[in-house]
């Protein structure tokens, strides 16, 4: 039993970090059309239905894993192919340690909705997230092609230096919820301000929120920062990938942005708390309550962290279809003199604030 | 070559940048409410007069054309139905991409010089100059049948002949 709960929540998550990379896909082209006064793509059809061009992710997944593998002569085989999978891999393990709901009791055991428990879930998934670079860096040495040796190095750079700022801001976070468990930290977001704030991390750490975000959205390449890629100018680490490789490298920005969504929602929007919603019912001040079944919290919960990241992947596609991209110099710029002498600042304002709290 | 640089005097607000960005992001996201809104409404049949998008679904839906624009080639009939062309090779002679290829014939009419017995046009070289259209004495060729798609397979597939140029009538173009 205890293999089944285990097992089916990896594939819980799995499955909705698969279907949010779908969704994504179609969102990235229909949202940009509507912002652009177009329609976007509409035109794959499976016998007539049209579905609002939904069927477009699936066109394009056949046509990927139809088209000719390529490895460019002179580059190393063994590496080029698991560049991809490096870059993948790493990015949906990081799910691993996401709470997406809380501790329920279900049947007589207790379910705590989060695949792995660690104490040190924050460092679990910053390791990851640098160890996803490996794949990008892997990509651009063993294509043999000097644009994608450059993307690869600026992908290294690039990743270094947000990283820092990434974990420069949550130094603050820590500060305030004392544990690296981010189910604890989520649970700690349940308490109240004067009875009706919630303790969301983006009321206790304003400056930090914005930092993070980002940082984080720094972290998934895409259009403001996407120096890596580039894709006006060198093609970046992956011109010398064809057919599902390719794909596979365009998956893992989509997932890298939810996964961004996810730990941003976990730190700073509360994860999985609605708010006024405890473990027996929502519960306002006084008389005013409601009594509700184990289950239908869980299955509240649930649905409010995915709704929470669901808007964070809507508002960081409008962001990446709103601003233009910035220059190597400037994002370089950007990163080391203001962010992260902001992203200490937000330290020391939280050090003296905890400080004149005690 | 010289570069111009423009200097720009940015004011603080401008300068800080993340007020700059969350207007950026009130323009977009209001195109994107809005046209959100009009698709919904439009699927349940409402505010058929606002439109959603500025672009053409082109297959399905196609621009106004002007009424001068040069499309695919017809050759016009008299009377009786028989091609209006002379075989003067006026418009072969004018084309700058010699992709008009004519045989006359003797007509049996003492009236009429000429016949063609061939007409082709090859339409993987014309460059829709329409001067055959400005050439022609008998206004036998033209340009006005509104069609813009004639792709094909093969290069003997774009050669058009006397029967194929006939065949086409005119589309007036719509408003």
């Amino acid at each position: 039993m205890e293999y089944f709960i285990q097992f089916s929540k990896a594939f819980f998550i799995f499955n909705v970090v698969m279907g949010f990379m779908y969704i994504l896909t179609w969102l990235e082209r229909k949202q940009s059309a509507l912002m652009q006064d177009r329609i976007g793509a509409n035109r794959a059809d499976i016998l007539g239905f049209r579905l609002l061009g939904l069927f477009h992710p699936l066109a394009d997944a056949i046509k990927l894993l139809t088209k000719e593998d390529f490895i460019p002569p002179g580059g190393n085989r063994l590496l080029h192919t698991l560049a991809p999978f490096v870059a993948m891999f790493f990015a949906l393990i990081s799910f691993a340690v996401i709470p997406f709901g809380g501790t329920y009791n279900l049947g007589g055991y207790e379910v705590s909705l989060q695949v792995l428990d660690l104490n040190v879930g924050l460092l679990f998934v910053f390791a990851t997230m640098s160890m996803g670079i490996y794949g990008f860096v892997l990509a651009g040495w063993a294509s043999n092609n000097n644009y994608a040796l450059l993307g690869s190095v600026r992908a290294a750079s690039q990743m270094i230096s947000y990283e820092i700022t990434m974990g420069a801001t949550i130094i603050g976070v820590l500060m305030i919820y004392q544990t690296l468990n981010l189910q604890e930290m989520v649970v700690a977001q349940g308490e109240y301000f004067w009875g009706w704030i919630p303790k969301w991390g983006i009321f206790l750490q304003p400056l930090g929120f914005v930092l993070f975000s980002t940082a984080a959205m720094a972290e998934t390449k895409r259009v403001p920062f996407d120096i890596p890629e580039g894709e006006s100018e060198i093609i970046g680490y992956f011109v010398e990938y064809s057919g599902m490789k390719f794909g596979m490298f365009l998956a893992t920005d989509f997932i890298e942005t939810v996964l961004a969504a996810a730990l941003i929602t976990t730190l700073f929007l509360g994860g999985w708390q609605v708010p006024f919603l405890g473990a027996e019912g929502f519960f306002f001040s006084g008389e005013l309550w409601m009594s509700l079944s184990s289950v239908t919290v869980m299955f509240l919960q649930v649905s409010a962290f995915l709704l929470k990241v669901s808007v964070l992947c809507f508002f960081m596609m409008l962001v990446r279809w709103t601003l233009p991209r910035f220059r190597w110099d400037h994002l370089m710029r950007l990163g080391w003199t203001i962010m992260l002498p902001l992203s200490i600042l937000n330290i020391l304002i939280t050090g003296l604030f905890l400080l004149w709290r005690s | 070559m010289a570069i111009k640089q423009v200097e720009r005097d940015l004011t603080f607000r401008e300068r800080i940048y993340i007020l700059e960005i969350l207007k950026a992001l009130r323009l977009t996201a209001r195109h994107f409410f809005r046209n959100l809104f009009v698709h919904i409404a439009h699927r349940f049949g409402l505010l058929r007069r606002l439109r959603g998008g500025v672009t053409y679904q082109y297959p399905e839906e196609r621009r106004p054309f002007s009424p001068r624009l040069r499309t695919l080639h017809r050759l016009t009939r008299r009377q009786d139905g028989s091609p209006r062309c002379v075989a003067c090779m006026m418009c072969e002679t004018v084309c700058p991409a010699h992709c008009i290829y004519i045989v006359g014939g003797e007509h049996p009419n003492p009236q009429i010089e000429k016949y063609p017995v061939r007409f082709d046009i090859d339409l993987g070289l014309c460059v829709f100059c329409g001067y055959c259209v400005e050439a022609c004495p008998e206004d036998a060729i033209r340009m006005d049948t509104g069609k813009l798609e004639f792709s094909s397979y093969s290069r003997e597939g774009m050669i058009h002949d006397l029967q194929e140029l006939l065949s086409r009538s005119t589309t007036p173009p719509k408003r």
